[in-house]
């Protein structure tokens, strides 16, 4: 199979970071907000670079939505940051009519997200998040899969007209996709061609879906693996070719089963190619304290788990 | 230059179609819409810096209001056909299926006039703040008129946004409250006690003008010493001092018409007490 080589880990909200720097020098209207958590998103570098184009909101997430949509109606392009949980379920409603009814040019930079920021426990963990942005007509959902690729979504995002939702982590994550590759908005990137079943991952989950990939290789089972590093639009084309040729697929996720990806492809599957499908989410659940690997673990959401995800959905064809 | 005389003319032609609108949709607010026709008026007729025909949602070269209170379509619309946004005769397809006069405003029914969807509470002045620094961010020298209702101010996001545009000294930045003391429920100090809302803007760092909101001569004033304090580091607050239901008696000073269509017999009665001075549509 196709050999990723891990640089080192690197935590996807500096990818963001980075993007965000290189964004900001490509386009003067490129404009940043804050809740208070500048440093946590990475935005020093652009708020040192552009002062004037950086805008601190203080801990008032809702009112900096607002003040997002209103310098995006003027031709700016803003980035309004906050932890994943912040920047959705508690501005639902600003997000709803300010930026999707709205139509307007805000993207939403997404931290923190999932379980494995860790520590801080379940108030601070939303695997919801996915299912909220993917509700809202004309949403875009991005959710890159290491610090390359967030750098790159960050540039893309800010090049494409129209409300993104762009969700990274807290946590170092093996960074192995290329530097500097372009990112396409609603474009799924077949890392492993495979012919036994089919991994579609989205996340840091792309790189334990190459690990599983791995370990099946070994036991003499060939797995594709997709990056679904762009959730709406799906790019449903790419995901119907290749469970068709597969037979069987196994969806992974670090998010709850309510409204994910999972159950976007299964969605799209039963309508196109029902085939044998296994998904590896959080369930049904709240997170709690611990290290990012106890809790991927204990949730489910590691390569072994994708293994077993994978055999029992081949067992089914 | 329009005279008051002038101005009260357009005013009581605006409350005949907010009657008329809201009595033909068979639903819609017509009491606040009532209460703050005045203070709009004065605002699209005579205050604001802009140009119906080279009019865009960007709003670059020309003053900006946005409606926060999304739900006072029926004034909105009426001021924005008057002024020449759209054709006076559209007012009659309000809150019908396929017409851009949407229940609350719409930016994506074509509608020329409308810079931002408003009708969840509390929005608006957020989003006018940020309009107001990307005009400073563009160096133009234009104001952002933002308008919200005393019910609607039990809403947090306002003072979040009251902070913030403080802290930011959005001294381009002029926010309307139709102080009429009404809300769905009942009076607004029955049901939130919001009490003195100068007091509250002052304590959060605006400017403050408070002025009656049926006295055209007073309006007029009010967003004079606006324009004076634009430029002196303090985003505006001009409170308005107005009755619900304003210009029908027996529409006015009950929270009874916030969101009440009048009937056909109803209708007439009021058109009994409003002049008609541009023609109905």
């Amino acid at each position: 199979m196709k050999q990723y080589t891990d640089s080192g880990k690197k935590d996807t909200r500096s990818g963001f970071g980075a993007g965000l720097l290189e964004a900001g020098k490509r386009n003067p209207n490129v404009v940043a907000l804050t809740a208070d958590l500048k440093g946590s998103l990475k935005m020093d570098a652009f708020a040192d670079a552009f002062p004037e184009r950086f805008i601190q909101c203080g801990i008032a997430e809702a009112n900096m939505v607002g003040v997002a949509a209103g310098l995006a109606i003027t031709g700016k392009v803003p980035f309004a940051g906050s932890f994943a949980e912040f920047i959705t379920g508690r501005v639902y409603d600003q997000i709803r009519q300010e930026v999707a009814y709205g139509k307007t040019n805000v993207k939403l930079a997404s931290s923190h997200a999932g379980i494995t920021l860790g520590e801080d426990g379940a108030t601070h963990q939303t695997m919801e998040d996915i299912a909220l942005m993917r509700a809202l007509p004309d949403m875009v959902v991005i959710n890159p899969c290491d610090y390359n690729q967030t750098k790159a979504a960050t540039i893309a995002a800010a090049e494409y007209d129209g409300p993104v939702y762009l969700r990274f982590g807290r946590p170092g994550v093996p960074n192995f996709t290329e530097p500097d590759a372009p990112f396409q908005i609603g474009k799924i990137y077949n890392m492993n061609e495979g012919k036994d079943v089919t991994i579609v991952a989205t996340g840091h989950l792309v790189w334990e879906a190459l690990q599983a990939a791995q370990v099946l290789e070994n036991e003499g089972i060939s797995a594709e693996v997709l990056d679904v590093a762009t959730i709406k639009p799906l790019d449903e084309k790419a995901l119907v070719a290749s469970v068709l040729k597969t037979g069987a697929a196994v969806v992974a996720e670090e998010h709850n089963c309510a409204g994910g990806l999972g159950e976007l492809v299964a969605g799209v599957l039963a309508r196109t190619t029902p085939k044998p499908l296994e998904f590896i989410n959080g369930g049904d659940r709240f997170g709690q304290t611990g290290t990012p690997a106890e809790l991927m673990a204990a949730y489910g959401l590691d390569a072994a788990h994708i293994v077993a995800a994978a055999k029992a959905a081949i067992a089914r064809k | 230059m329009k005279s008051i005389q002038e101005l009260e003319k357009i005013s009581s032609q605006v409350r005949r179609d907010i009657v008329r609108m809201v009595s033909r949709a068979n639903s819609g607010h017509p009491g606040g819409s009532m209460s703050s026709a005045d203070f709009l008026t004065a605002l699209y007729f005579q205050v604001m810096d802009h140009n119906p025909q080279t009019w865009t949602r960007e709003g670059h070269g020309q003053d900006v209001f946005i409606l926060s209170a999304g739900h006072l379509t029926p004034v909105y619309y009426s001021i924005l056909a008057r002024a020449g946004y759209f054709p006076v005769a559209d007012l009659g397809t309000f809150r019908k299926f396929g017409s851009p006069l949407q229940g609350h405003p719409s930016i994506r029914k074509g509608l020329n006039g409308i810079t931002q969807a408003s009708g969840s509470l509390g929005q608006g002045v957020s989003a006018a703040a940020g309009i107001a620094i990307g005009k400073k961010l563009d160096k133009e020298d234009k104001t952002v008129y933002v308008m919200c209702g005393d019910g609607e101010s039990e809403e947090g996001q306002i003072w979040e946004a009251a902070l913030f545009a403080a802290h930011h000294n959005l001294d381009n930045l002029v926010a309307m409250t139709d102080w009429n003391g009404q809300q769905i429920d009942g009076t607004t100090d029955s049901v939130a006690g919001n009490g003195d809302l100068q007091a509250k803007w002052e304590a959060f760092g605006w400017a403050t003008i408070v002025a009656d909101g049926h006295d055209m001569a007073a309006i007029l004033d009010a967003f004079a010493k606006a324009k004076a304090l634009r430029g002196k580091g303090k985003p505006i607050m001009i409170l308005f001092k107005t009755d619900m239901g304003h210009g029908v008696d027996f529409m006015a000073g009950t929270c009874k018409w916030h969101g009440k269509a009048p009937s056909a017999e109803q209708c007439d009665a009021a058109m009994g007490q409003l002049t008609e001075t541009l023609g109905d549509f």
